[in-house]
């Protein structure tokens, strides 16, 4: 993408600004523990987490590693792992 | 036409004769002069822009930066702490690549109060990303105003600029300046073609929030900007220079430096008291010379290198103070390392600060100190009352 001088933008959605570059540690989830509650799901700050049949998924072009999943997840089936960019 | 003017009245004869549409300014000394008489203008009918009052200069910036975000020329003019708040919006300004054209009537900053000259109002904002430009007397600072729009303007450039003069010693001094016609300016100068502009019909934000993977980038496309800015300068004033006589192409201006050996450098009134003292320790066999800074944002450092080359010793008059750093003064450091290298000594000599009178046996005894090697200092403090 070419930046625009002066840093302008017209109308757009948030979805344009992906915010997964501001992450430092990534939730990787268990799917042996996971049991599909969908706290995570209903939870994430970001819309990041995903159910796609039956497997979680997470969008780290958007997941900014704040660890509520893995905090509030009952299962205790979420773990975050640090990552290296 | 030539004309015995006060200084403050010359810039706001040159912001009128660019046609700004939006003037938003706040009066504080040594300014007011400025922008008292562009009020006249607007009142009387001479200058068909809008002139907005503010409560603050927060807010006279701040306007200006609305204004020219919608399309419009602006100009605005300040002072030492009237400067100081609007550092906000003078960052802003850069970075959302608005071309505003703001005076700085240089005064020194409190605390202590002091209405008096020195650089510190506009030097403290040497990294703001405006460029600027300082005036030796009152025909160069108007001068000025004419080459900022134009160089401004420039869509590889589209930065704000500081025309900086030094209060009173210019702001309030008459002196005979040639003022051209508006038909002249009107020639040189062409209406204003924004880049971006706000409009309801096709919305757009500016400034908008730049995440870590992208506020790097936007930073160094500024800065890339800014050195453009040079260029543009050196262009428009070779370009003033063809049709007014007055010719501005070089970022620097060396006086009597073809065999100097000890070199002034400095930026602003300071200048023409140099060159008389000059003259003065040249009939007294003493080669020094002087290379003025017109240009001071971007740094000419490769112009600075070219005129400074073969002296040994470079004396740096500074009007500001860098507090607590290790030369004392901001420009020193900067000449230093534009002459990496080449074994010239470079001294920084804070001196004038607050309105202190600068004279021409100050000059000679600069030179001196700067001969035996002694430098980085306060010089002419009154060591009794400390």
């Amino acid at each position: 993408m070419a930046l625009r001088i002066g840093c302008a933008a017209a109308p757009g959605r948030a979805q344009d600004n992906k915010t997964g570059s501001w992450r430092v540690y990534m939730p990787v989830v268990d799917m042996e523990k996971c049991i599909l509650c969908g706290t995570c799901i209903l939870l994430c700050p970001e819309t990041a987490v995903s159910d796609n049949d039956g497997q979680i998924l997470f969008d780290l072009d958007f997941c900014k590693g704040c660890g509520v999943c893995a905090k509030e997840c009952p299962a205790d089936a979420i773990s975050m792992i640090q990552e290296e960019k | 036409m030539l004309q015995i003017m006060e200084g403050s009245h010359a810039v706001a004869e040159a912001a009128k004769l660019c046609r700004p549409e939006v003037v938003s300014a706040y009066p504080i000394t040594p300014q007011t002069h400025i922008v008292e008489r562009l009020a006249d203008f607007v009142a009387d009918g001479d200058l068909d822009a809008e002139y907005i009052c503010v409560e603050s200069e927060l807010s006279a910036l701040s306007v200006c930066l609305g204004s020219s975000a919608a399309g419009s020329r602006v100009y605005s003019a300040t002072s030492s702490q009237g400067l100081m708040l609007m550092a906000e919006v003078v960052f802003n300004v850069a970075g959302m690549r608005q071309p505003i054209i703001m005076s700085i009537a240089n005064r020194a900053l409190g605390a202590p109060l002091s209405i008096w000259n020195d650089q510190q109002d506009s030097i403290s904002l040497r990294d703001a990303g405006w460029f600027h430009l300082y005036g030796e007397d009152v025909q160069e600072m108007t001068d000025q105003h004419f080459i900022a729009y134009k160089a401004a303007e420039q869509h590889d450039v589209l930065l704000p600029g500081f025309v900086c003069f030094d209060g009173f010693i210019l702001s309030h001094t008459y002196e005979p300046v040639d003022i051209p016609t508006q038909e002249e300016i009107d020639a040189f100068l062409p209406p204003y073609v924004p880049y971006n502009k706000l409009d309801a019909k096709a919305p757009l934000s500016m400034g908008m929030y730049a995440t870590p993977d992208y506020y790097m980038e936007f930073r160094y496309e500024t800065d890339a900007a800014l050195q453009r800015a040079g260029d543009a300068i050196s262009k428009a004033g070779k370009e003033f220079g063809e049709m007014f006589g007055r010719d501005y192409s070089t970022h620097t201006e060396s006086y009597r430096m073809d065999d100097a050996d000890v070199a002034f450098v400095a930026l602003g009134s300071i200048c023409g008291t140099v060159k008389d003292a000059i003259d003065e320790m040249r009939a007294d066999g003493i080669k020094a010379g002087l290379v003025k800074i017109r240009t001071y944002r971007p740094f000419p450092a490769k112009e600075l290198a070219q005129a400074l080359a073969g002296v040994s010793k470079v004396a740096v008059l500074e009007k500001n103070i860098s507090l607590g750093s290790a030369m004392k003064g901001a420009v020193g450091p900067e000449v230093k390392d534009a002459l990496t290298g080449t074994g010239i000594d470079v001294y920084s000599y804070v001196t004038g600060l607050g309105g202190r009178d600068i004279r021409k046996k100050d000059i000679r005894a600069i030179a001196a100190l700067a001969e035996k090697g002694e430098g980085n200092m306060f010089y002419g403090l009154r060591t009794e009352v400390l």
